[in-house]
């Protein structure tokens, strides 16, 4: 079995079920947000701050980010297994794939920290 | 009409080479295997793998007009518009992503190796019958589309996923016939099978581009096959 410790699972089901899951909820939040713009006619500071500061909005905004950040890293990490390799960079691919996959996670660390922030540090 | 094939012999050139050919047709619809013989009458040094010229063995499969497909069984009339009537030219590479041996000749080890890893035989732990194991007709009918395969590696190397990582993703074909076993109601090695596809990249590095589907000269459908298998991951993982 070809195992990589990179992978979010460290198993293709697993990393699979991920990237559906998280693509269900980005696409319904999507439709439910464009949903609300459209249906909410003129939106004022007050009432998009009332909107943002229910629970409910709070928690669909947490399930939001996790999910990009999930999504955005089964996506990457393939994306640099596929083309950061020995067969397109020859020796460096190694160093290159892993400093790629370091840089990735650490932006997406610092997405999902100051995404929670926004959400739940009641600014 | 004008033919265009890549040349190469790693052991004289450089680097391969595209070379033109002028060849008569009279404006017959031949299969893409006759313009190659015709091509060989003018140039004996131009190598290509034929055998039973009427796509069984597998053997011709090459990259035509930058579609893969069997040379044999190829019109010229299906290649591309205009390259029948002369208005273009027939353009003919070597299988993508595979090492070239020389001109449009592959070495297929890289796609043998895959092929080998899913055990594409029979399994059985009970003993065997007197005469032979019998299937219903239903469960033999679960079979159809899935042993028909050739193994002329159209689709593996039609697959940009087999072209970034040939020794890690098993590939359409090997794929095929992995669920050609775990579909047999007769094979009892499931759980061995499918305990050998679920890292993140035997099977799911297919992402469901379908160009297996596209090139297949038998009519094949790996995509649905990998789905098959897919589903049974996922019943069995959860």
């Amino acid at each position: 079995m070809v195992t990589s410790v990179t992978s979010l699972g460290r198993n293709g089901l697993y990393d699979w079920l991920i990237q559906r899951v998280s693509a269900v909820i980005i696409g319904v939040y999507m439709i439910g947000m464009l949903g609300y713009l459209m249906l909410s006619g003129d939106l004022d500071y007050v009432s998009w701050k009332a909107l943002m500061g229910s629970v409910c909005m709070q928690i669909a905004n947490t399930l939001l980010v996790v999910s990009v950040a999930a999504h955005t890293w089964v996506g990457l990490w393939g994306v640099t297994t596929d083309y950061l390799t020995g067969m397109t960079l020859g020796k460096a691919a190694t160093g290159v794939r892993l400093i790629a996959q370091v840089a990735i996670a650490l932006a997406l660390v610092v997405y999902l920290l100051w995404g929670l922030v926004l959400i739940w540090g009641g600014a | 009409m004008k033919v265009s094939i890549y040349r190469y012999n790693p052991e004289t050139d450089r680097e391969p080479s595209m070379k033109e050919y002028e060849v008569d047709t009279n404006g017959k619809d031949l299969m893409v295997l006759d313009i190659l013989a015709l091509v060989k009458e003018q140039d004996s040094s131009m190598s290509y793998r034929r055998s039973c010229r009427e796509g069984v063995c597998g053997s011709d499969g090459m990259n035509i007009n930058g579609k893969n497909g069997l040379a044999c069984i190829t019109p010229l009339s299906q290649v591309a518009p205009g390259v029948l009537e002369g208005k273009k030219p027939l353009i003919l590479r070597p299988l993508p992503g595979l090492p070239v041996i020389r001109d449009l000749v592959v070495d297929m080890g890289m796609f043998y190796n895959q092929y080998e890893k899913v055990q594409p035989f029979l399994q059985n732990t009970s003993p065997a019958p007197a005469i032979e194991r019998l299937q219903t007709p239903e469960d033999r009918a679960k079979l159809d589309g899935l042993y028909e395969c050739i193994l002329c590696a159209c689709c593996s190397t039609s697959c940009p996923s087999f072209w970034w990582n040939p020794d890690k993703f098993l590939g359409p074909a090997a794929l095929l016939q992995s669920y050609r076993f775990l579909a047999d109601s007769r094979d009892t090695a499931t759980e061995e099978r499918l305990s050998k596809l679920d890292d993140p990249f035997s099977l799911f590095r297919c992402h469901g581009i379908m160009n297996c589907v596209s090139v297949c000269p038998k009519g094949l459908n790996p995509t649905r096959a990998i789905g098959h298998i897919r589903s049974m991951l996922l019943e069995r993982g959860i």
